[in-house]
């Protein structure tokens, strides 16, 4: 027998903001005065009416099971009136409204595993994208990067304080639906070959017109006799826009994907205006489960972040301070043929100007 | 219940200090109510891990009845190995302005995941839903039932408005120049059609930042960024400002030598902003939170456009409206949204955001058309060529 389903109901949009909100916060909503960071994972903030709210933060994998959830539920009941929330960074935060409660929610967060920090001018949680996980376009994975990376730079979450915020970020391809193209390191999954026609299964599953649109680079054109299309190998910049519009193409190299990562980017507008980030090294190999080259080239860029920058500097600032020359020079990254823009941008990001510091 | 698959290179990644996502896995493989799902992921990922390469197939359009948006189709392109995993579609749930949640809130959607899926979620996805990660086709309209019936409704997905999302604003922020929560739900209420029924040449996403520091990345992650801003003078609190000298922040250093307009002064005693110079970044307001705040004429700048590389190169939005008031019932800013939607219905290719059709049209075509003065806030310089266009009105007859 067919199980009873309950009414279903359309349009009704999310349930209202409102009925989530703690007492402390309902009871304060706009009326915050200041905050004060109190700890790598705990921050305090104030009301004019005196009240006051602590916040404790810990990392989570953002992949989470329904038993994990139903564990920090559990710990949110317990301690903080059956309220809880997410960053948009993907930390959880645990709040609540009396210091007599913060120190025993802090402990049973330690006792239980979790990592509390991601407060003030640290890493915290690493923006991404799905991956290997779920993704059928992705060309590295994004968790695993993820972890390989954190697992070495946990010190900058739960500890250890760094010139300002350094957000860090992984998109498992360059459609970027992590926030790559504005973050301070950021890993990007990218392709080095074409994509390969199978030009017996175009005809049903791709639209034709769509699928030379598709190309920025104006590299495939109709091929009538076969029903299909046709690539100029050397305009094709292996975006893998054509094989999202058309599945028939796909574009996924085992031996030539791989990771490349850009750096110096912040969305904040604090000092400097927002920055993109740029590209610092262009290709590393796909290298699961740890990617030690990547790992290893995103903490030489980090180390010589905190060994250059003044404080409050974010990556981009720093770099820009001391010149993208002496950036390549400081983090011992080889500056190749591919750091040279030759697309859309391109024209701003030469050097027009006599003045450059030698780094021979 | 017992793991499946041998895994020895995602074995890898449950070492080291940081939270894992293949304990995750892990945990739902062995305790789910449907445990076939995790099970047959961690097979395919570790296949995915060794051959250095997707198992997951291109879409497919799968979704619940009368909703063109909202449920993501995944297919395994190895179903005869991962049964499990051989349809593994997600479900976006539009989470609350905010991310905040009771734990009954929570503990339902697990219950209802449960049930009709794999016990694996992502909190949150890039744009802010609730993921429900990996289901079956057949389990799709009994999710569905479930999660309406209980007042949750799906995000978007495809060429629609995207679900708008916010930073903290002023649930527990002192800087919300407006309500950012509010705006959110109110802008995802009044646009429920364009959210669920994908009718844009792309999609449209809204992020809603309450002050520059821009904690939701609007400007770099939204077609229209709605970013908190104020007129008038930063409110200063000068017994505050000598506190935070007192216990240790350099405020020449730290604060004023590091203002990027230059406009503030610290004679050991009171500090002086020249407000006329402010561009209001913010910096000085993030190091004395007790002293400093914002002045008291609040609203937003409106900025249009963002988007990540593909096609033609990234872009950060820019702005369109310098200030305008963000209150409820917004009907200056919803107007303005339909204004933009109509130019881009009229002028927009498959597939091209609303920025790269500014980009390809020119931005004043854009500011007449879409009827917008110009000011010279919307750019950083003016032209440097001498191209441009005068309409009839300009000419002399």
């Amino acid at each position: 027998m067919a199980e009873e389903l309950p009414e279903r109901q359309t349009d009704i949009g999310p349930p209202h903001y409102n009925k989530f909100l703690p007492p402390v916060i309902k009871d304060n909503y706009g009326k915050w005065a200041y905050h004060e960071e109190l700890g790598p994972g705990l921050m305090v903030h104030v009301s004019e009416t005196g009240a006051k709210v602590w916040t404790v933060r810990v990392a989570s994998p953002r992949l989470l099971s329904t038993a994990s959830i139903r564990d920090i539920c559990e710990i949110a009941d317990k301690h903080c009136g059956g309220y809880v929330r997410w960053t948009t960074r993907n930390n959880i935060e645990f709040m609540v409204d009396d210091e007599s409660k913060v120190e025993p929610l802090m402990n049973e967060l330690k006792d239980k595993g979790y990592m509390i920090g991601g407060i003030g001018r640290r890493i915290s949680n690493v923006v991404h994208t799905q991956g290997w996980v779920h993704c059928h376009s992705a060309a590295t994975d994004a968790s695993g990067l993820v972890k390989a990376v954190m697992d070495e730079l946990h010190e900058y979450f739960h500890s250890k304080e760094l010139p300002n915020k350094v957000r860090l970020a992984v998109a498992c391809c360059v459609n970027m639906c992590g926030a790559v193209h504005c973050s301070d390191i950021a890993m990007v999954g990218v392709h080095k070959t074409p994509p390969r026609i199978e030009h017996d299964k175009v005809k049903n599953l791709c639209e034709i017109p769509s699928t030379v649109a598709s190309c920025p680079t104006s590299a495939i054109s109709p091929d009538p006799a076969k029903k299909s299309v046709k690539i100029k190998l050397e305009k094709c910049m292996y975006c893998g826009n054509c094989y999202s519009v058309c599945p028939a193409m796909p574009i996924a190299d085992p031996k030539n994907d791989g990771v490349a990562i850009v750096v110096g980017g912040k969305v904040s507008n604090l000092r400097k205006p927002p920055m993109f980030s740029k590209l610092a090294v262009p290709w590393l190999p796909n290298n699961p489960p740890r990617w030690p080259e990547v790992v290893d080239a995103i903490k030489r860029i980090l180390d010589a972040y905190i060994a250059g920058a003044r404080k409050y500097e974010r990556v981009g600032e720093w770099i820009e301070r001391i010149g993208w020359e002496k950036f390549f020079k400081v983090t011992g990254l080889e500056f190749k043929l591919q750091h040279i823009d030759d697309f859309t941008f391109a024209r701003e990001t030469w050097r027009m100007q006599a003045t450059f510091k030698w780094t021979d | 219940m017992a793991l499946k698959h041998e895994t020895p290179l995602l074995d890898e990644l449950e070492k080291g200090a940081f939270p894992s996502f293949v304990k995750e896995i892990k945990r739902a493989a062995e305790t789910a109510e449907n445990p076939d799902f995790a099970q047959d992921l961690l097979g395919q990922l570790e296949l995915s891990y060794k051959e250095k390469v997707t198992h997951w197939k291109h879409g497919g359009i799968v979704g619940v009845r009368g909703y063109g948006a909202g449920v993501i189709g995944r297919y395994s392109d190895v179903p005869d190995r991962f049964p499990g995993v051989a349809h593994f579609h997600t479900i976006r749930v539009n989470m609350p302005a905010g991310f905040f949640y009771t734990t009954e809130a929570l503990k339902t959607i697990c219950d209802i995941w449960d049930k009709y899926g794999s016990g694996l979620t992502n909190m949150h996805g890039s744009t802010g839903d609730i993921i429900l990660l990996g289901t079956k086709t057949e389990n799709l309209e009994a999710a569905f039932a479930h999660l309406s019936s209980r007042g949750w409704d799906l995000g978007g997905s495809g060429s629609a408005v995207r679900t708008p999302s916010c930073c903290v604003g002023p649930a527990r922020c002192e800087w919300a120049c407006y309500d950012t929560l509010e705006a959110t739900y109110q802008t995802t209420m009044r646009f429920q059609d364009e959210l669920h029924r994908p009718m844009f040449p792309y999609k449209f996403k809204f992020k809603f930042a309450g002050c520059p520091v821009d904690c939701i990345a609007s400007i770099a992650r939204a077609d229209m960024s709605v970013i908190g801003t104020w007129k008038g003078n930063i409110q200063i609190n000068q017994d505050e400002v000598r506190n935070y000298a007192s216990s240790g922040l350099d405020i020449q250093k730290e604060v004023v030598d590091l203002c990027p307009t230059e406009c503030m002064t610290w004679d050991g005693n009171e500090l002086k902003i020249n407000d006329e110079d402010c561009n209001r970044c913010m910096h000085c307001l993030a190091r004395m939170p007790k002293a400093l705040k914002p002045g008291q004429e609040r609203g937003a700048t409106i900025l249009l456009g963002s988007k990540a590389p593909i096609v033609t190169g990234a872009l950060m939005s820019w702005v369109i409206v310098p200030f305008m008031k963000m209150e409820p019932p917004y009907e200056e800013f919803f107007e303005l949204v339909e204004r933009i939607w109509e130019f881009w219905d009229e002028h927009g290719k498959n597939r091209e955001r609303i920025g790269e059709l500014i980009e390809r049209m020119g931005f004043p075509v854009f500011l007449r058309e879409v009827g917008l003065e110009p000011h010279p806030a919307m750019v950083k310089e003016p032209r440097r060529d001498p191209f441009y266009f005068w309409t009839e009105e300009d000419i002399e007859k």
